[in-house]
C-alpha cells in the first residue's frame, strides 16, 4: 500500500495547469526523464512516428532508468513474496501511463489451462456476436466477428431489418476505437490516478447533501439517447432528486428536424422514410446517402434497388443543395445553390407555376429548376417523395412535411413514428440552460456523461470557460478518453468501449438491439450505466444487471430467459419497432426565415464525412479515410466553388482566414467542382487538443465560429487572403476522366436511361482475342471455382464502407499524413471519384476499384521472383515470403491498385493492436508489395467447410468484406464457373464492361455501367 | 621515320600518335606517370573529394538499409524512380568503353590503342556503380539475391519471364566479361611496371598481377588469341546489354515503355553518353599528365563523330516515339507524348531535347569538334541530356498512366541525391585510383603504333 501512495504522489499534478509538482518527492534531476516528460514526449509526435519515438522510448537507458527511480523501494520488494504483487501492479501501472498496458494479463491467482475446451469456442473459427452500435442516438445493427474472445470485425446484421448486412464506416472503425491504446485507461481525480472505490466516496457525501436539496444542485449533461435503459435510469434519478436537470447536447444533433416536425405537426415525431416506393424524390439538402443520416445503411439499399434498370422502373433523384455530398453525386440533377436559399425554394415549390418574375433568392434557371421539379412530382404523386435535410432550419422541415401531404406521399413513402431521442428537447437550448445556471452557480454538481462539451459546444456559449471558472465544486467527466472535457473536471471516469459494456439502443425505425460486450472491459472502464446506477444508489450494480431487469420489467414472464436469449442472439427484440403514427400538417402559413442577400457569404458547418463531430479524431482509418467527393485525408480544408475560388483569386491549398461576427480561424483551401458561389462549407471534428497520437492537432477547429443561434449555416463570413499555403493530403489529386489534353477516357461508361434502352450494350468494348498473348492461356472453364466480382457503379453511392471493412479484415495499415502526401497510402481498395462537366455544376461519379484479378495479369509476367502468382481458380495471389520489393509488378498493373510498404507502415509493438488483428491475414513488414486477394483467408475457410461438408461453397454463403459492408450491394463476388450465380448473371448483363478491355488483361473484376435517369424537361439544361 | 609514322592513321588523315617517339620513350612516358612521377596535391584534393562523395553514399545506403526505399521519392504510381534513372544512366556510360575495346579492336581501328585502357577502366567502374542500384533499390534488399538462379531448400527459382532476372544475367555477364578483358588486357603492362619499379614490394605485387608474364612468342601468342576471343565475346554485349535494359521498359504495357524501337535507341544512347563520357575524362587527364601526344586530336574528332551519329539516332528515337503516339491512334500513348511536350514535366523533357537533339549539332563544326574545351561542354551536356531522357522514361512514364485517379508526382528527396552523387564519388574516386597506380594507355599496344613495329619484309 506504501508504494500505491508513493505512486500517486509521484503522479500528483499542480491542478489545472499541467505541471508536475514532483520535484520534491523525485530524485530525478533535470535532463533525465520522468513520466511526466515521457507523455508529453509521446503527446508531442503522432501517427506512425509515434511507434517509433515509443519503441525508442521504452528502450531509451533514461527510460529504463525512469522505471527504476521510479520505485526505488521496488527492487527490494522481490525479496518479499507479499509485496511483489504490488510491485507487479506498479509495473503494470506505469506502463499503462506511457500507452504500453499490456492487455492480456494473466491473473495473479494460479490459473489452470482449459482441458476440455469450453462450447463452441474452436481456435481458428471465429464466432459471431449481435449486438449495436450507436451514433447521435441511433443505433446501427451489428454482427461482431471474435476470434478467442477478441471481437475483429464488424459487421453489418444481416437478418436486421435496419442493416441487411450493410454498415458505415463509423461502425465499421468502431473495432480500432475500442482497441485504441490512447483511450483513457484509470480514473482521475485531478490527473491522479484514483480508484472507482475513491470516487464512490467522493461523491457520496455530496450526493446526500443533495438529497436535503431534492437534487437543486445537480446536473446531468448525457449525448441523444435512445437507450430505454438509460432513459428509465435517468428518469428513475429525476425522481429521486426532482430538482435535479438531465440536459442533452450533442454537436451534430436533430433539433432542427424534431422543430420542424413540432411545428408541422404540434409535437415531435421521427420520419421515415420508405425509400423503395419512390419514384421521384426531391432532397432539399439531405444527405440520405451519408453514414451520419439516421438509416442510411438501410436507405442506400432501398435507393440502390430502385437505380437499377433491368429490374422495374428507375427512380429520379433531385437534389438542392449547397456544398457537394454524395447523395448529390448520384442525383439525375442537381442544383448547387446556398442552404439559406434552399427555404425560399421549397416555399415557391407548390406554387412556383403561377410565379411570374423571380422569387427573391431565386434565378431564372433555379426557378426553372423547382417548376420542372414540381411537374415531376406532381406526375407521380404517392410515389414521390420531399426528404429535408438536418442542416435545413425548423421551417424547411415543416414546409417538407407539408408538399409530402400535398403529393399524398404519407403512408407510402414517409411515415411518422414516435421519436427514436428518449428525449426529445431542443438540444442547443439545453446546453445553453446549462452554461446559464453554471454562471449563475446554481450548479454544485455536474455529471458529463459521455461527449465533450469543452471541445465542441457553441462557441458564444464557452462552455469551456464556464466549467473552468465557476467553481462547480464536483465535476465529473465520464469519457472514453482524457479530452478537453476530461482535462476540465476534477474526476474524469473512464468509459467502457461499446463493444466492452451492456447496453440498448433503438435504431432509426425504433427496434431495440442490446447491445452485449465482446470482451470484458481493456482498462477497466465503467459503461454509463453503472455510472447512472450509482448516482440513484445502486454503486455495485453490473451493466448487465442493470439492462437485463429494465427488459425484464418490460417483459414479465416465464419465458423471459428464451426472450433475453433470443435478442442477444438476433441482435434486436421483436416487438420494438415503432408503429406509424396518425399525424396531420397544419396547413397554417410558416414563418418566413430573414433572406439572405445574394452577395452575402455563406458558411456551411458540417459533420466531418470521416471522422464525425470529432469523436473519431484519433481513429487512424477514419482519418485516413478519403473523404467521398475530395478524397482529402486527415484535415478539413474550407471548400468553396471554382467561381469563387476564380473571383477571389484562391488556389487550392491556400490559406485563408475566415472572420465571422469577430472571430477568426484559418484554414486552407479547397477548390471543390459543384460548390456555389458565395459559400464556403467547412467540416466540424478537427484541431483537436487533446485527441490521441492519431488525431490532436490535426485540421482546423472550426467550432470556434459555431454558434448557438447559427449551428449549421449563417452569413456574414469573410475572407481574408493570408498568402500562406498548406500542404493538403489526398488520395485523388486528378479528380476528372478528361485528359489536359482534351481527350476523355471511358473509365466510369454511363448513359442516360433512354440511351440504354436505344443500345444497351453501349459500354460493351470489343475485348482482343484470348489467344493474343504470349503465353498460353489456363482453362479455368474446368475448375470448380473461378472467382469474379462485379461492381455496379449505379448501386455504389460512394460511402467508403468497403475501404474500411477491407482495411479492417485483412489488416491494413495507416501511413500517416505526410505519406499520404507522397502518395503512399495503403487502401488495397479505393473508391475513386470522378467529376465531368460543367465545374460549378458537374456531373460526379464513383467507381470502386479492387484488384482486378485479371487473367492475363501484367504484373506477374514482370516479377522476377514469382511472388505474384496465378491460381487455378483465377485469383492473382501475392506471396509476401517471396516479395524482395522490385516494385515492377506496380509500374505494369495498369490500375495502379497495388501497394507497397515503402517503410515500415505496420504497427508490430502496440500490444492492443496484436489482439485486434485478423489472424487469417499476414501482417505485412516493410519493403513488400500487397494488394487485394479477393479476401482469399474467407474462400479457403469457406472451401474447408463446404469439403468437410462433402459439397461445394454456395453462392449464396462466401462474401468478400467489402461486399458485406456494402449497403447498396453493389458489389457482388462469386464463382462466374457457376452459371446460375449472382456474379455469373450480373457479367451476362448487358451493363457489364471491363475496365480497359483493350490490354487484354482479362479482368475477372468487372463493372456494370452507370444509367443515369434525366428529367426529359431539364435534360437540355443540365447536359 | 616520319614516313612511317604517318602510315599509322585514322581515316581522316591526322597522326594518332605525335611523331618522335619510340619504343622506349612510349614505356617510360606511360609507366613515369605510375612509378615516377610525384603525387600530385591536386590528385590527392580530387580523390579527396571523391572519397567524402563515397562516403557519403555508403551513409545514404546503410541509411536506406536501416529505414527502407521509403526515404526516397519514389511512390505509387512512380514506383522506380532514380534508382532506376542512375541505372539505365550508368550502364549505358559503360557501353562506349566495350565499344572501343572489342568492336573497334575487331574492326582494326587502331587509334582506340591509346583510349581503350581507361574507357574499359570507366566501363567497369561504370558498371559497378550501375550494379549498386538494383540491389539497394529493391525493398528488402537482403534477399536481393533470389533474383540469381541457385540451387536452394526453399524450392525457390527466379521466374524467367520477368526482364528483370534477363537483366540480371545482361549485367553479371557484362561485369565479368569487362574485368576479364580489362585484367587481361593490363597483363603485359603489369609486367612491364613489374620489371621497371625499384621498390621490393611494388615488384612483389605487380608481378603477382602479371601472373608471370615473361614477353616470350608464345605468351603472345596466347595472349593475343585469348584477348581476340574475349572481343568477339564481348562484342554482342555492347548490342545485348542495353537491349536487355531496354526490355525492362518495352515488355511492359505502361504508355511510353512498351515501345518497339527502344532496344536500338537504348544502345545508341548508351554509345552516345558512352563517348561523352570519354571525352570527359580524356579531355583532362590528357592535358593535366601531358598525353597529347598519346591522345591526339583525332581521337577526339573520332569520338565526337561517334557522338554526333549516335545523337542522331537517339533523335530518331524521339520523332519515332511522337509519330507512333500519333500513328498507333492509342490515346494513352498519344497523350503519354502530349505530357511530355506540356505535362508538368515539359520543362526537363525540352531541356532532354536541347541537351540531346539541339547542342550537339554544333559538331558538324569541324573546327568545334576538335577543341578540347567545346567538346569538354558538349559531352557534359550530353551527360546530362541522357540522364534527362532516362529520367522523362522513366518517371514522366509512369507518373500518368492508365486511369487518371492513380496520376501523381515524383519529387525525389535529398537521399536520391546524395545516393545519385554518391555514386559519380564513387566512380571518380575509383577512376583516380585506377590513372595512379595502374597504366591508363596501354603501352605495349601504343608500341604497335610506331613505325618500328612495322615488320620490314
Amino acid at each position: 500500500m506504501s508504494s500505491v501512495n508513493r505512486f500517486g504522489e509521484q503522479m500528483k499534478m499542480e491542478e489545472q495547469n499541467g505541471k508536475p509538482r514532483r520535484a520534491d518527492v523525485c530524485p530525478s534531476k533535470s535532463g533525465k526523464l520522468d513520466l511526466e516528460t515521457a507523455r508529453a514526449r509521446i503527446a508531442d509526435t503522432k501517427g506512425p512516428e509515434f511507434w517509433r519515438s515509443l519503441e525508442e522510448l521504452a528502450g531509451s537507458p533514461e527510460f529504463r532508468e525512469m522505471l527504476h527511480r521510479e520505485f526505488p523501494k521496488g527492487a527490494s520488494e522481490w525479496l518479499d513474496s507479499a509485496s511483489r504483487r504490488g510491485f507487479l501492479k506498479l509495473m503494470g501501472a506505469s506502463l499503462a501511463m506511457a500507452g504500453m498496458t499490456a492487455c492480456t494479463k494473466q491473473p495473479l491467482e494460479p490459473i489452470v489451462p482449459y482441458v476440455k475446451q469450453p462450447e463452441e469456442v474452436i481456435p481458428g473459427q471465429p464466432l459471431y456476436f449481435a449486438t449495436a452500435f450507436t451514433l447521435g442516438g441511433y443505433a446501427s445493427p451489428v454482427l461482431v466477428e471474435s476470434h478467442l474472445y477478441r471481437p475483429t470485425k464488424i459487421e453489418g446484421n444481416d437478418q436486421h431489418p435496419a442493416s441487411l448486412g450493410g454498415t458505415d464506416v463509423f461502425a465499421q472503425a468502431s473495432i480500432l476505437g475500442m482497441y485504441d491504446p490512447d483511450r483513457s485507461q484509470t480514473i482521475t481525480y485531478l490527473g491522479d490516478v484514483r480508484s472507482w472505490g475513491a470516487f464512490l466516496a467522493a461523491i457520496r457525501g455530496p450526493l446526500s447533501v443533495q438529497k436535503g436539496l431534492q437534487g437543486a444542485g445537480i446536473r446531468i449533461l448525457t449525448q441523444t439517447v435512445s437507450s430505454p435503459t438509460l432513459a428509465d435510469q435517468l428518469r428513475s434519478f429525476l425522481q429521486i432528486y426532482p430538482q435535479a436537470k438531465w440536459h442533452v447536447y450533442e454537436p451534430v444533433n436533430r433539433d432542427h428536424v424534431l422543430e420542424g416536425a413540432r411545428m408541422a405537426f404540434g409535437q415531435p415525431v421521427e420520419t421515415q422514410y420508405k425509400l423503395e416506393n419512390a419514384d421521384v424524390i426531391l432532397s432539399l439538402d439531405a444527405d440520405f446517402l451519408y453514414a451520419g443520416f439516421p438509416g442510411s445503411a438501410k436507405y442506400i439499399r432501398d435507393f440502390a434497388k430502385r437505380r437499377n434498370p433491368e429490374n422495374g422502373q428507375m427512380n429520379r433523384l433531385y437534389v438542392v443543395e449547397s456544398g457537394m455530398s454524395s447523395t448529390g453525386a448520384k442525383a439525375d440533377h442537381r442544383l448547387p445553390i446556398r442552404t439559406g436559399d434552399v427555404e425560399t425554394l421549397a416555399r415557391v415549390m407548390p406554387v412556383v407555376e403561377t410565379i411570374n418574375s423571380n422569387p427573391p433568392g431565386l434565378n431564372g434557371q433555379q426557378q426553372a429548376f423547382a417548376a420542372a421539379v414540381w411537374r415531376d412530382l406532381q406526375s407521380h404523386r404517392g410515389p414521390s417523395l420531399v426528404i429535408a435535410g438536418e442542416h435545413q432550419p425548423a421551417v424547411v422541415h415543416a414546409l417538407a412535411h407539408q408538399l409530402n401531404q400535398t403529393l399524398g406521399n404519407v403512408g407510402k413513402t414517409v411515415f411518422y413514428t414516435d421519436p427514436v431521442n428518449a428525449n426529445p428537447v431542443n438540444q442547443t437550448e439545453s446546453i445553453k440552460d446549462l452554461v446559464a445556471d453554471m454562471r449563475a452557480g446554481k450548479v454544485d454538481m455536474l455529471f458529463i456523461l459521455g461527449g465533450n462539451p469543452a471541445y465542441d459546444a457553441p462557441a458564444d456559449l464557452n462552455f469551456a470557460d464556464a466549467l473552468k471558472n465557476t467553481n462547480i465544486p464536483l465535476r465529473v467527466h465520464l469519457g472514453l478518453y482524457q479530452d478537453e472535457t476530461a482535462e476540465l473536471c476534477q474526476w474524469h471516469v473512464n468509459e467502457a468501449h461499446y463493444l466492452e459494456a451492456w447496453s440498448d439502443g433503438r435504431a432509426y425505425d425504433g427496434t431495440v438491439s442490446i447491445v452485449q460486450p465482446l470482451i470484458a472491459p481493456l482498462y477497466g472502464g465503467k459503461s454509463v450505466h453503472e455510472m447512472t446506477a450509482l448516482l440513484t444508489g445502486q454503486s455495485d450494480a453490473s451493466g448487465h444487471d442493470i439492462v437485463q431487469a429494465y427488459w425484464r420489467k418490460q417483459h414479465p414472464g416465464a419465458d423471459f430467459d428464451v426472450f433475453w436469449r433470443k435478442s442477444l442472439h438476433d441482435g434486436w427484440i421483436e416487438g420494438t419497432t415503432f408503429t406509424p403514427k396518425q399525424v396531420t400538417a397544419k396547413g397554417a402559413n410558416l414563418s418566413t426565415s430573414a433572406q439572405a442577400d445574394e452577395h452575402a457569404v455563406e458558411i456551411n458547418f458540417r459533420p466531418d464525412p470521416s471522422i464525425y463531430d470529432g469523436r473519431f479524431a484519433n481513429n487512424g482509418w477514419l482519418q485516413e479515410l478519403p473523404k467521398p467527393m475530395t478524397k482529402i485525408t486527415w484535415d478539413n480544408p474550407a471548400l468553396i466553388g471554382p467561381a469563387m475560388a476564380g473571383r477571389m483569386g484562391l488556389k487550392t491549398e491556400d490559406v485563408i482566414e475566415l472572420e465571422l461576427n469577430g472571430k477568426k480561424i484559418l484554414a486552407p483551401v479547397w477548390i471543390q467542382a459543384g460548390h456555389p458561389d458565395n459559400s464556403v462549407t467547412v467540416f466540424l471534428g478537427y484541431g483537436r487538443r487533446r485527441a490521441g497520437r492519431a488525431g490532436t492537432g490535426a485540421g482546423f477547429d472550426m467550432y470556434a465560429l459555431r454558434s448557438s443561434a447559427a449551428p449549421w449555416f449563417t452569413n456574414g463570413l469573410v475572407i481574408h487572403k493570408t498568402g500562406d499555403t498548406y500542404k493538403l493530403a489526398s488520395t485523388q489529386s486528378y479528380q476528372t476522366m478528361d485528359t489536359p489534353d482534351g481527350a476523355t477516357r471511358p473509365l466510369v461508361r454511363t448513359a442516360s436511361l433512354e440511351e440504354y434502352k436505344k443500345e444497351p450494350n453501349f459500354a460493351k468494348e470489343e475485348q482482343p482475342p484470348a489467344e493474343l498473348t504470349l503465353y498460353k492461356p489456363y482453362d479455368y472453364k474446368s475448375e470448380a471455382y473461378a472467382w469474379g466480382m462485379a461492381i455496379d457503379l449505379n448501386a455504389c453511392v460512394g460511402c467508403n464502407n468497403c475501404i474500411v471493412a477491407c482495411q479492417s479484415e485483412n489488416n491494413i495499415p495507416i501511413v500517416g499524413k505526410e505519406q499520404v502526401v507522397i502518395g503512399r497510402h495503403m487502401h488495397w481498395l479505393r473508391v475513386d471519384a470522378y467529376y465531368q462537366g460543367d465545374r460549378d455544376n458537374p456531373k460526379a461519379y464513383f467507381q470502386p476499384v479492387p484488384c482486378m484479378h485479371c487473367e492475363n495479369a501484367p504484373c506477374e509476367v514482370v516479377c522476377p521472383v514469382g511472388a505474384t502468382v496465378h491460381s487455378t481458380e483465377g485469383l492473382n495471389d501475392m506471396v509476401y515470403n517471396r516479395c524482395v520489393g522490385t516494385r515492377y509488378c506496380s509500374d505494369n498493373c495498369p490500375y495502379k491498385v497495388r501497394r507497397f510498404n515503402f517503410l515500415l507502415f505496420q504497427d508490430w509493438d502496440t500490444p492492443q493492436y496484436k489482439m485486434m488483428r485478423n489472424p487469417d491475414v499476414t501482417v505485412r513488414s516493410r519493403g513488400v508489395m500487397e494488394k487485394c486477394t479477393y479476401c482469399v483467408q474467407r474462400i479457403n475457410q469457406h472451401r474447408i467447410d463446404a469439403e468437410r461438408a462433402d459439397g461445394k461453397i454456395q453462392d449464396s454463403e462466401l462474401q468478400t468484406a467489402c461486399q458485406q459492408s456494402c449497403p447498396a450491394d453493389a458489389i457482388v463476388f462469386g464463382n462466374i464457373n457457376d452459371p446460375n450465380s449472382r456474379v455469373s448473371k450480373l457479367k451476362a448483363e448487358a451493363r457489364n464492361y471491363s475496365l480497359l478491355a483493350e490490354l487484354n488483361t482479362r479482368p475477372r473484376t468487372t463493372y456494370l455501367a452507370e444509367i443515369r435517369n434525366p428529367s426529359p424537361e431539364l435534360e437540355g439544361e443540365h447536359g | 621515320m616520319d614516313e612511317h609514322t604517318n602510315q599509322v592513321t585514322a581515316s581522316t588523315g591526322a597522326p594518332v600518335i605525335e611523331p618522335g617517339h619510340t619504343f622506349g620513350s612510349v614505356t617510360d612516358k606511360i609507366s613515369s606517370i605510375v612509378l615516377t612521377r610525384p603525387t600530385s596535391t591536386g590528385w590527392f584534393v580530387g580523390f579527396g573529394v571523391a572519397f567524402l562523395l563515397t562516403m557519403m553514399l555508403l551513409y545514404a545506403i546503410a541509411y536506406l538499409f536501416v529505414r527502407g526505399v521509403g526515404i526516397w521519392g519514389v511512390t505509387v504510381p512512380i514506383s522506380w524512380g532514380f534508382a532506376i534513372v542512375n541505372f539505365v544512366w550508368w550502364i549505358g556510360i559503360g557501353h562506349a568503353g566495350t565499344l572501343i575495346s572489342a568492336i573497334l579492336l575487331l574492326l582494326r581501328q587502331s587509334w582506340r590503342n591509346s583510349i581503350n585502357r581507361f574507357a574499359e577502366a570507366m566501363t567497369l567502374f561504370a558498371v559497378a556503380c550501375a550494379g549498386t542500384f538494383p540491389l539497394i533499390h529493391v525493398g528488402r534488399p537482403w534477399l536481393a539475391y533470389w533474383l540469381f538462379p541457385y540451387p536452394n531448400t526453399m524450392k525457390y527459382w527466379p521466374q524467367f519471364r520477368s526482364p528483370l532476372v534477363w537483366d540480371v544475367f545482361a549485367v553479371s555477364t557484362y561485369a565479368t566479361i569487362s574485368a576479364m578483358f580489362w585484367f587481361i588486357g593490363l597483363i603485359p603492362d603489369l609486367a612491364t611496371l613489374r620489371d621497371r619499379t625499384d621498390k621490393p614490394a611494388l615488384k612483389i605485387i605487380y608481378g603477382m598481377l602479371a601472373m608471370g608474364w615473361r614477353g616470350s612468342a608464345r605468351h603472345w601468342h596466347r595472349y593475343e588469341t585469348a584477348y581476340l576471343l574475349l572481343a568477339g565475346l564481348a562484342t554482342p554485349l555492347v548490342l545485348s546489354v542495353h537491349t536487355v535494359v531496354s526490355l525492362d521498359f518495352a515488355s511492359s504495357i505502361v504508355p511510353g515503355w512498351h515501345t518497339t524501337i527502344f532496344p536500338p535507341y537504348f544502345v545508341a544512347g548508351a554509345i552516345y553518353s558512352g563517348f561523352a563520357m570519354v571525352l570527359m575524362l580524356a579531355i583532362p587527364i590528357r592535358k593535366i599528365y601531358g598525353l597529347e601526344d598519346f591522345i591526339t586530336k583525332t581521337h577526339l574528332e573520332n569520338s565526337a563523330k561517334v557522338m554526333l551519329a549516335t545523337g542522331l539516332i537517339v533523335g530518331y528515337g524521339y520523332i519515332m516515339e511522337g509519330f507512333m503516339g500519333w500513328y498507333s491512334g492509342n490515346r494513352y500513348d498519344a497523350f503519354t507524348f502530349w505530357n511530355r511536350l506540356h505535362g508538368p514535366y515539359a520543362f526537363w523533357y525540352w531541356s532532354l531535347l536541347i541537351c540531346n537533339l539541339v547542342i550537339p549539332q554544333v559538331l558538324w563544326i569541324r573546327k568545334l569538334r576538335t577543341s578540347p574545351v567545346w567538346l569538354f561542354l558538349i559531352s557534359f551536356v550530353v551527360l546530362i541530356g541522357m540522364w534527362l531522357e532516362r529520367f522523362i522514361i522513366v518517371v514522366v512514364s509512369l507518373h500518368r498512366d492508365f486511369l487518371t485517379s492513380s496520376w501523381g508526382m515524383y519529387y525525389p528527396t535529398r537521399w536520391d541525391w546524395m545516393t545519385y552523387i554518391g555514386t559519380i564519388g564513387m566512380f571518380l574516386a575509383l577512376m583516380f585510383l585506377f590513372v595512379r597506380i595502374l597504366p591508363m594507355i596501354s603501352i605495349f599496344e601504343m608500341r604497335t603504333l610506331l613505325p618500328e613495329a612495322e615488320v620490314k619484309e
